[in-house]
């Protein structure tokens, strides 16, 4: 019982940064613009994240630093791609390769440098219940929030007026125009969220994961990120799910080799990977709720003034 | 104004193309070809110190260039490649991985020396290197067999080539001549750089009962993780104490610079020539870091054994070697295996309880 806690605690972790990107992410999408970056803005709020919690010695600062940069980067994009109408994918590649060198310079002063990480809640006889009492009160600071997170944008975006108007700019962006709606705007604050997210997300990584900052120590989670969303048919609910189902078999996998199951380790990586892809066929199939892709998303919009 | 721009951009023009042809033709160009960001603080990393020691020896004798975070695989073909149109004339390719690009890049340019690390194919304009890691990964196994109260030690891989599997096959061997019952519990990132899965990994094997990490893959997330556990480990590549002071043991060290510097050297005397170089302790390719966190005995033991490895009294890989089936493997250097063999290496000795991947 001691290991099945154990592997549930790494499962939280290792499914935090990929649930808070992702939730970013399906926000912007959700508001028709499609941004391929986040790969590149969470490595920049990796860089940053750790840059200030190295400064100052405060994980929240840290993790300010990291949302503030990611929010940069995706103002950055917002203006490519809203003000001047460029091309959303290739603009979001570009996003990518930008990050992952503007880290790289950010970083280069803090390589080799270490934090402490951030603090685990800790109520007393609370937290030291046997079995759930770590799980349920013993985490860090961001995998409450990454939750919260996710409930705050499904009220958002399906119990408020604003949530409803940001889902129609992503359905159809010339009906909500016509009807008054500042469309460009409206996709800037979602591009703007999901970059802050990115950036937690990223941020998270040295400062809670692991406390050291390396160049390119995303390792490919953005685009993880970005596939949980196609996942979770731009649900958060489905999210939480696929980010834990993903966490959970990466975790397991690892545990599977080490106790010398004897299946191929080629197989076991890849296994996150085929259990994301067979759940998108199953849902796909099933096709209840009906939700999709938001019809809008990807194209460019130019208002008519 | 327009007049204006295009005169100073035709002066710059001239400027950079007279600076180009007086140094391309006083200078050697050395290119590198990196697998991770030179802040890895692991592999390449210790490729990038021994870079910067070129430069401070030859200085303005030589010019280098590296490109970092260039993929294994048929990609890297065209990096290399562009090494060679900068005009490069000894381009060092860095990671196994890069193999078969560097040979057939090395056929298409037969006045262009190429040296590629840790691989086994060669060309007469292609020299290979290597560390014997191994010799080092011996002492940790005897270090890990002597710290280790459960008995168990948890190993991460990167993949399952020989390079590694011979290191857990040292370890093993190693950590049998002080407990023949050690475990070694295995686990492959199948990455040699992903510092969140490299710290899953060590979690994961943690919570299986190991006590003594050690890994074969780039970042100190592992070393972290078992300092925060209060367990301990082995760096991997550079000293990683910073990353556990309490925690790590010793940690094998690369040690390229004076090898990158004899190949600099016989390239500008004229007299480079297509060898296969594999350094161990005794060349000081392979270095280990201060043995800190243990005893005074098991210190002592580590350093007997490194002595007796050096001086070529020890050899890790003494004959007879068993397989995993209990049967003896043939032995091809008299009383230790063969280079070869261990290059080659894709079996596990007898104590793994485990299976190779693929096989």
């Amino acid at each position: 019982m001691e290991l099945a806690e154990a592997i549930i605690l790494s499962v939280l972790a290792a499914s935090t940064p990929l649930l808070i990107a992702a939730t970013g992410e399906l926000v912007t999408e959700r508001s028709g613009v499609l941004n391929l970056g986040v790969e590149g803005m969470m490595i920049v709020g990796a860089a940053c994240g750790f840059g200030g919690a190295w400064l100052t010695g405060s994980t929240i600062i840290g993790a300010l630093c990291g949302i503030f940069a990611g929010t940069l980067l995706s103002l950055a994009f917002a203006a490519m791609t809203l003000g001047l109408a460029v091309n959303q994918v290739a603009t979001g590649l570009a996003l990518t390769i930008l990050g992952i060198g503007l880290s790289g310079l950010i970083g280069a002063g803090f390589v080799g440098e270490r934090i402490t990480p951030a603090p685990h809640l800790h109520i007393p006889f609370v937290t030291d219940i046997p079995l759930v009492g770590r799980i349920l009160f013993g985490e860090d600071g961001f995998v409450y929030l990454s939750l919260a997170l996710v409930i705050a944008v499904w009220l958002f975006l399906y119990r408020t007026r604003a949530g409803l108007v940001l889902r129609a700019c992503g359905d159809n962006h010339i009906s909500a125009h016509a009807l008054g709606y500042p469309v460009l705007r409206i996709r800037m604050f979602a591009v703007m969220f999901g970059g802050a997210c990115a950036g937690l997300a990223g941020a998270y990584l040295p400062l809670a994961y692991t406390p050291f900052f390396i160049p390119g120590m995303t390792a490919g989670r953005g685009w993880i990120a970005l596939a949980l969303v196609v996942f979770s048919s731009w649900r958060p609910g489905r999210l939480v799910i696929g980010a834990y189902l993903f966490g959970a078999v990466t975790i397991l996998q690892l545990h599977a080799q080490g106790a010398g199951l004897g299946i191929p380790s080629q197989f076991m990586s890849a296994l996150p990977y085929l259990a994301t892809v067979i759940v998108l066929v199953l849902i796909s199939r099933a096709r209840t709720g009906g939700s999709t892709a938001p019809a809008a998303l990807g194209t460019v919009f130019v208002p008519d003034r | 104004m327009r007049k204006i721009l295009i005169a100073a951009a035709a002066v710059m023009l001239t400027a950079g193309a007279s600076l180009f042809s007086a140094s391309a033709a006083d200078k050697l160009k050395v290119g590198f070809i990196y697998l991770g960001p030179i802040g890895d603080l692991g592999w390449t990393y210790q490729h990038e110190l021994a870079r910067q020691a070129l430069v401070k020896e030859f200085g303005d004798k030589i010019e280098t260039t590296y490109l970092e975070n260039v993929s294994e695989g048929p990609d890297s073909e065209r990096s290399i490649e562009q090494l060679v149109r900068a005009g490069n004339k000894l381009i060092f390719t860095t990671s196994f991985g890069y193999m078969e690009p560097t040979l057939k890049v090395a056929k298409k340019y037969p006045n262009v020396h190429f040296e590629h690390a840790t691989g086994y194919k060669r060309d007469k304009n292609m020299s290979t290197y290597s560390g014997r890691f191994y010799e080092g990964r011996y002492i940790q196994g005897i270090i890990a067999a002597k710290m280790s109260k459960s008995g168990v030690l948890g190993y991460i891989g990167s993949f399952p080539i020989p390079e590694v599997i011979s290191g857990i096959n040292a370890t093993i061997l190693g950590a049998q001549t002080i407990n023949p019952n050690i475990k070694v519990k295995i686990i492959w990132a199948n990455s040699w750089f992903d510092p969140g899965k490299e710290a899953d990994a060590a979690k994961a094997l943690l919570d299986q009962g190991a006590d003594v990490i050690m890994q074969h893959t780039d970042s100190p997330a592992a070393m972290q993780i078992a300092s925060e556990r209060g367990k301990l480990a082995f760096g991997q590549d550079s000293e990683m104490i910073k990353f556990g002071p309490k925690a790590q043991l010793t940690s094998i060290m690369d040690n390229w610079a004076p090898y990158y510097i004899d190949r600099v050297k016989a390239e500008l005397d004229g007299k480079w020539a297509s060898e296969d170089t594999w350094g161990g302790l005794k060349s000081k390719l392979v270095v280990m870091a201060p043995y800190t966190n243990m005893p005074d005995d098991v210190k002592k033991l580590a350093e007997d054994t490194q002595a007796a490895i050096t001086d070529g009294k020890l050899f890790p890989f003494k004959c007879p070697i068993l397989g995993q089936d209990g049967k003896e493997v043939e032995c091809k250097g008299g009383d230790h295996l063969a280079d070869g063999q261990v290059l080659g290496m894709n079996f596990y000795v007898k104590g793994i309880d485990d299976k190779i991947p693929g096989k």
